[in-house]
């Protein structure tokens, strides 16, 4: 019992490594398909980006980078494609980082390519701009204090799909999706101050705290981490990046649950072999 | 063929930072010196490409420092007494753009907090206590509104946690130990994620063996 106890307490940590490994790489190589069920905060996400009318813009901020892209870009790639099969005309911005927008824009690109989309008419590249809360601010007053050209140097009323966006009065929802505290920013000065409706996108690190802001009906939905992202190509029936990663994520929990009750039990088990 | 490179670059990084669960290794340590070296460099060329120069020294160029641009003369001012903090004797004049900053942050941050949390969330704490036919609605809003109000008492540190007090108090951290597990839950899920992609980067991209 004492040996059972000493090994189950002493995995080396190597070994612990490659079965994680293990775990997520065996589902995606054989292709294994998890169900995925669908969580109010991101049904609401869905459901109302889905009550706008046609040809509503809609102002997406791309404040994440690198680091989070794992967990963020198949939330862009879902709403974007959502968004085009609606009409929708789609903006995008940065507020945290100005590396965030090459990211932002190549996804853009990309779905947009897939529905037939146009640059100018149905989508625009913003860019980047610094100081986040007197930039949000600033928007509702005019877009064009603070943006008043697109990323490329075209101004905005030489575009067709900008030419009518002067404030939040504009705009029919905002999306942040941020892997840091440009969310906030968005709720507190956007919504609060200008009425407009906000959807966030958060890493699953930041998912419990804005819960709140979705039972206080400050937020419209509310989409966490890559399970938020399954939910959401489950939605619009195009599993994605998102539902690709579900068997692997679901592996490890069982994994790391497997390993915290084989510890637990080693250590119950040397701890009365002590006793004895 | 450049993309093909980025791949394999990426790829090699990846393995050599992954290097490093095994034990520390010249790999590794390759890998996080470029990684310290590169993000100096990004951030000093990062700050001039898309702040000082796009929001000061371009309009400056463009249009002066009259007129409409006049109120260039602030930030402009105010970086040169910023730099002064590079000469010791005169660090002090560094003070009022900091000052400055500091009142803009804790002004516009106020403001937010108050309008944009404090009253909604507040708001959204006024609850029916007993919802008709729908028990579990009446149950959801008992429990949040016990696990504010305890929470709260949690947090009260000028008078001892003790008799009554202590005990609503205790309620209290129970409450915040469960939102500590469910944050410590999340982040799990969180790196397990960042794992998955990185994995996937290096099974799909970087050898094909995934679609």
């Amino acid at each position: 019992m004492n040996t059972i106890g000493k090994i189950l307490s002493n995995i080396n940590r190597q070994v612990i490594y490659l079965l994680v490994f293990l775990v997520v790489a065996t589902p995606m190589i054989l292709g294994i398909k998890a169900k995925v069920t669908i969580t109010e905060p991101v049904k609401k996400a869905y459901d109302f980006i889905d009550s706008l009318p046609p040809g509503s813009f809609i102002l997406i901020g791309i404040d994440y980078g690198p680091s989070t892209f794992p967990e963020m870009n198949p939330m862009l790639y879902a709403i974007l494609r959502h968004a085009f099969s609606k009409n929708l005309k789609v903006g995008i911005l940065a507020l945290q980082n100005a590396v965030n927008i090459p990211i932002g824009a190549q996804v853009l690109r990309q779905v947009a390519k897939e529905y037939h989309k146009k640059y100018g008419i149905d989508y625009v590249n913003l860019g980047y701009k610094p100081g986040w809360d007197a930039v949000i601010v600033s928007i509702g007053r005019e877009i064009r204090d603070v943006f008043p050209e697109d990323a490329f140097g075209t101004p905005l009323d030489s575009l067709p799909i900008t030419r009518n966006i002067h404030s939040y009065d504009d705009i029919a929802l905002v999306i942040d999706l941020a892997s840091g505290g440009t969310w906030a920013s968005w709720i507190q000065f956007a919504q609060a101050r200008f009425g407009v409706p906000v959807i966030i996108g958060v890493t699953a690190v930041m998912g419990p705290e804005s819960y709140p802001y979705l039972q206080s009906g400050q937020i419209k939905g509310l989409i966490a981490g890559l399970k938020g992202a399954a939910e959401y190509e489950t939605l619009i029936h195009h599993p994605y990046m998102g539902v690709r990663g579900m068997p692997a994520q679901s592996g490890v929990h069982l994994l790391i649950i497997l390993l915290i009750l084989l510890g637990n039990l080693g250590y119950i088990l040397q701890k009365k072999r002590k006793e004895v | 063929m450049i993309e093909t490179i980025g791949i394999w670059l990426a790829a090699f990084f990846t393995l050599s930072i992954f290097s490093f669960l095994y034990k520390d290794n010249p790999f590794y340590k390759i890998a996080e010196h470029l990684y310290v070296g590169i993000s100096a460099a990004f951030w000093l060329i990062y700050v001039w490409s898309f702040t000082v120069y796009p929001l000061l020294v371009k309009p400056m160029i463009e249009k002066g420092l009259w007129g409409s641009n006049a109120v260039l003369w602030i930030p402009l001012i105010f970086s040169i007494m910023m730099l002064f903090r590079l000469v010791p004797r005169y660090g002090w004049i560094s003070r009022w753009p900091m000052a400055f900053t500091v009142g803009l942050g804790a002004g516009l941050g106020l403001t937010g907090a108050i309008q944009g949390i404090l009253f909604p969330q507040m708001r959204a704490t006024v609850l029916d206590l007993w919802v008709k036919n729908n028990p579990l609605v009446t149950i959801n809003n008992w429990l949040l509104i016990i696990g504010v109000i305890t929470t709260i008492f949690y947090f009260f540190f000028s008078q001892e946690h003790k008799g009554a007090f202590g005990k609503v108090a205790r309620v209290g951290i129970a409450f915040i130990m469960i939102s500590f597990g469910a944050s410590f839950g999340f982040t799990v899920m969180a790196r397990v994620s960042i794992l998955i992609g990185r994995v996937g980067f290096l099974l799909g991209d970087w050898l094909h063996l995934i679609k």
